[in-house]
């Protein structure tokens, strides 16, 4: 392609850790030296532009080490992969995770979210507040950062709330290095000492990982996977039953305990036969849409084109879910084996795993369980002996919800903006790079273990009718032992809540609890006994949605939850469409007045007329779901039922469409 | 490795098209017959239902971004684009349902409560339509400085109290001789973008930037055009929908209150610098050339045009006492 690229030149460095990535380039034309030889070269075509898919790879490269991406950077980026400028600077600037401004080294991500502003966040930022300024990126309308000091943001939820509050610091360099806060402590977060690099802990990975291995001093140690599984040792996990019996990082542990014999039956089975096992296990998505697995399988599999993909959903990012990082970190093999599985059955050779930026410590897991897979020929060429060959790899995100959708994956995967695409084509037919695809959740996958092991209709015969098989549920909020709980379909939100609350000589009274997460429903404390099942939840009016259950007692302030889930949303749309870009903050705007006491009647009607249109002409489930907790706090929890009628001077043209629910 | 789009960018006349097999589409209760690969919105108008667009391009792949051409078909859970939604065999379309008008009526009220709509053709006879009001949502916020819009962050955003409605409205950006990017009256259609890119100029100037409310149609950051990829064809004017971009002397004579398309006549005829015989349409007010344009069927521009074409008219009308360019009477290009 004729481009026009920026004239800056990029660092040092910054060369250096794109070369790092991609090799050194080839010839002026890609940024390299310039030799006599380039102009009897012809570079471009579709091989150079097929490369596409690794800019974001290569942003997080210079964004690891530098910290920051400047024009110099991406115009190098932009060369390398014949990419026009301001198509990667769109793709750079929808990252939360990426600047383009300079930035000091380290950047602390707190998390303000539901969970962990309900443990105390507010606290936190207060602290932060007084000793580092106002939260920001560092480069204000002053522009230069501030010395050495770390830049701190208020981050969506970190996916921790089983430790809120959770605050994540990152500091670039070569390797970049992480540490985990939760709860979180301001003094170690903003400790002189901040700029140390990590101890050299004794490396636990087979090749160099993204990250460095050890704790950014001085935070403490992250603690073990299984301290977020109360249930963990315990008898009966299908799910969970590895997660701290077994070590994370070594194969062989893993092998022990039962590790790679689904992958065996499955080759045994065959293809096809996997995929009946899969339809009659009765299995459907964990992410959210419950989905049938064997037809979304069986879908993809007779598609004639080639090659088709396997997608693995690890952009674990609702408000309240933690159950796939706790899967990734505890018992990161499962996942590898469930995707070579999937990858068997629906004739794919190559996988992507897509994990969320803010998950390291499940990166560094699931970079080492690959490594050692692939030295053990359980990835590669000729797996087990069968001729079937697989391959995983992993994209990190940067820092965007939307990106969990099922068809903004493929695009962040593919270098583009991460904008969900018009369905149909579903994604079993055009898929990742246009071809037949399957996505899936990390829970749905590791589910399809236990499918392999004990055969389609014995899963079938756990749970209940329409939702088999066990189900990871994150409880957190005010409960005695906040965690991810496994329990089969069918048990009552109460014995969960119950469960969690074991052993506590006065458990906490739940005021509210957040089912599903900020795109799922609130339910009363009165309404415990609807049972945790996909058609349990839809009588109820309400619907599981990720497994959240974030219990809220009677110290929240829900208007403030409220106003918190609208900002989420504000922050998370793509802005693609008009329902969803402008709703969201109008959606927002009315909450604020109605929180903050200047709103009345007419606010929760024009909320409703917002809703409604979100609902119904957003092109995904963000948009469609992204008045789904507000209505079923006004409806259900009566919140604003205390708002002053409306004012006449707000003319409600036309009554809310026949499908919202009317006020309790 | 990106296959190439479904559809082809353009439907100009090609001779001895594949005869093409029709479906039966119910729309509004009657039924149409329409040939397959029609759109809902071929079918619509097909059967006289006026279908409001804006973020449509006749010569473009549809983006389905604004939301305003929504239908309800019937057994779907949500309204569906009819811009982009294939008409199927049996497919029941409902054009004016209370769904379909309410969506209708809140795109408006979004988009006219955050953007400046007022050379939107065709929205006051919508708002009227729908009994949009798009005033309801409070008083509209202040504009933003030039820049700070360009200048914020993915993921977060000022800490909101409701008092008034955010909007995008920001100062024009007239950063060159030839047209003004006034991005307070954009509705973020994709169409400048897709023009610029790989549908027809394959110049990839400008991109989406941002994220959500705050994304963007922007350079690589935020460079003004002469310093960008822009080679000034001006096919993002001839797609825009709501004369956020403007040629240059349309924007000063609506700034001055002269701009008056009652008294503009259009003239086609054909570009004389090259052999290529592309058609330019001349609007022309009080005797003087004040902005081009290409007809959208026509076979060889599809509505594109290069610099010469679109704005290299200045010799017509050069004669000494004529208006002059702008910035001291130098002839532009």
């Amino acid at each position: 392609m004729d481009l026009q690229h920026l004239d800056t030149p990029p660092s040092d460095a910054e060369r250096a850790a794109v070369d790092a990535l991609l090799g050194p380039p080839e010839s002026a034309w890609e940024g390299g030296e310039r030799t006599g030889t380039d102009l009897r070269r012809a570079d471009g075509g579709q091989a150079a532009r097929g490369r596409r898919d690794l800019l974001l790879p290569a942003l997080h490269a210079v964004n690891d080490r530098i910290g920051w991406i400047s024009e110099g950077a991406l115009g190098y980026i932009c060369r390398r992969l014949t990419v026009p400028p301001a198509e990667a600077y769109g793709v750079a600037s929808f990252y939360s995770m990426f600047s383009l401004h300079e930035r000091p080294e380290r950047v602390l991500h707190v998390c303000t979210d539901i969970a962990c502003a309900a443990k105390g966040s507010g606290r936190v930022c207060d602290a932060l507040k007084a000793r580092l300024g106002p939260p920001g990126h560092g480069a204000g309308p002053e522009g230069a950062p501030s010395g050495s000091e770390p830049a701190w943001v208020e981050s969506p939820c970190l996916g921790m709330c089983e430790r809120a509050p959770a605050a994540l610091a990152i500091e670039a360099g070569d390797p970049p290095a992480y540490a985990v806060s939760a709860p979180a402590d301001p003094d170690a977060l903003c400790s002189a000492e901040a700029s140390g690099r990590p101890p050299e802990g004794a490396p636990t990975a087979l090749s160099p990982t993204t990250f460095a291995p050890g704790r950014l001093a001085p935070l403490p140690a992250e603690p073990p996977a299984h301290a977020a599984v109360p249930q963990a040792g315990g008898p009966g996990l299908l799910l969970l039953g590895r997660i701290g019996t077994t070590d994370p990082t070594d194969l062989d542990s893993y092998r022990a305990a039962g590790g790679y014999t689904a992958l065996r039956r499955a080759i045994a089975l065959g293809p096809s036969s996997v995929i009946r096992e899969v339809t009659d296990s009765g299995l459907v998505g964990r992410g959210g849409a419950a989905f049938p697995t064997g037809r979304k399988w069986a879908g993809t599999a007779q598609r004639p084109e080639a090659p088709r993909y396997i997608v693995c959903n690890a952009d674990e990012s609702e408000p309240g879910t933690f159950k796939d990082r706790v899967l990734m970190e505890g018992d990161p093999f499962s996942v590898i084996e469930a995707m070579t599985v999937a990858g068997f059955a629906i004739g794919a050779a190559r996988g992507y795993l897509y994990i969320r930026g803010e998950y390291p410590l499940a990166l560094t897991r699931l970079e080492n369980a690959i490594a050692r897979a692939r030295a053990r020929g359980l990835l590669g060429p000729d797996i087990l002996g069968s001729g079937f060959s697989f391959d995983i790899e992993i994209r990190r995100g940067a820092g965007a919800y939307i990106c969990g959708e099922e068809t903004a994956i493929f695009n962040s995967i593919e270098g583009l903006r991460g904008e969900p695409r018009s369905k149909p084509p579903f994604p079993v037919e055009r898929g990742l790079f246009g071809r037949p695809t399957a996505v899936n959740n990390v829970e749905t996958l590791v589910n399809v273990l236990p499918v392999m092991h004990m055969g389609g209709p014995a899963y079938a015969g756990i749970g209940t009718g329409s939702s088999t098989g066990p189900k990871l549920f994150c409880v957190s909020g005010t409960v005695g032992r906040p965690g991810v709980y496994e329990v089969p379909f069918g048990a009552t939100l109460r014995e969960l809540i119950d469960l969690a609350n074991a052993g506590q000589e006065a458990p906490p009274v739940p005021r509210a609890v957040l089912l599903g997460g900020a795109a799922g429903g609130f339910l009363r404390g009165d309404e415990l006994d609807v049972p945790l099942t996909f058609e349990g939840a839809r009588e109820a009016g309400t619907t599981l949605g990720s497994g959240v259950v974030l219990v809220l007692d009677d110290t929240v302030d829900l208007p403030a939850v409220l106003v918190r889930i609208a900002a989420f949303f504000r922050d998370e749309s793509c802005g693609q469409c008009v329902p969803c870009r402008v709703g969201t903050v109008r959606q927002e705007e009315a909450l604020a007045r109605l929180s903050g006491g200047t709103g009345d009647g007419s606010d929760v009607a024009l909320l409703r007329e917002v809703g409604a249109a979100m609902r119904d002409a957003s092109i995904c489930g963000l948009g469609q779901t992204a008045w789904n907790a507000v209505e079923s706090a006004i409806d259900r929890l009566g919140v604003f039922a205390g708002a002053p009628p409306a004012r006449t001077s707000l003319p409600l043209t036309t009554a809310a469409p026949s499908n919202t629910k009317e006020a309790q | 490795m990106t296959a190439a789009p479904e559809t082809p960018v353009s439907s100009g006349p090609v001779p001895l098209a594949p005869p093409r097999r029709l479906v039966d589409v119910t729309v509004d209760g009657e039924q149409i017959r329409v040939p397959e690969g029609s759109t809902l919105l071929d079918a619509c108008e097909a059967k006289g239902v006026d279908v409001p667009t804006l973020c449509y391009g006749d010569t473009l792949t549809p983006r389905n971004a604004c939301r305003i051409c929504v239908v309800e078909v019937e057994g779907a859970r949500t309204l569906a684009p009819a811009c982009s939604r294939k008409a199927e065999e049996g497919m029941s379309v409902l054009t004016d349902s209370e769904r379909v008008r309410h969506s209708r009526k809140l795109v408006l009220e979004l988009l006219g409560s955050s953007v400046d709509l007022s050379t939107t053709p065709g929205v006051p006879e919508w708002n009227e339509r729908y009994g949009a009001a798009p005033d309801r949502f409070g008083p509209r916020a202040d504009p933003a400085p030039l820049g700070e819009r360009d200048a914020r962050h993915a993921g977060e955003h000022a800490p909101v109290d409701g008092a008034a409605a955010a909007t995008v409205e920001q100062p024009a950006k007239d950063d060159n001789d030839l047209y003004v990017r006034d991005y307070g009256k954009c509705i973020m259609c994709y169409k400048c973008v897709d023009a610029c890119g790989e549908q027809w100029q394959n110049t990839f100037a400008i991109g989406i930037a941002g994220r959500g409310f705050d994304a963007r149609v922007s350079t690589e950051f935020d460079v003004g055009l002469p310093d960008s990829a822009c080679v000034y064809c001006g096919n993002c004017i001839e797609v825009c929908p709501t004369g956020a971009l403007s040629f240059a002397t349309e924007f000063d004579m609506r700034r001055e209150g002269t701009w008056d398309e009652e008294r503009q006549t259009r003239t086609t005829t054909v570009c004389t610098y090259c052999g290529v015989g592309c058609n330019v349409t001349l609007h022309v007010q009080d005797g003087e050339i004040v902005k081009t344009s290409s007809p959208h069927d026509n076979p060889v521009t599809h509505g594109n045009l290069c610099i010469k074409g679109r704005f290299g008219y200045q010799h017509v009308q050069n004669a000494p006492g004529k208006r002059q360019a702008r910035g001291g009477g130098e002839t532009m290009v």
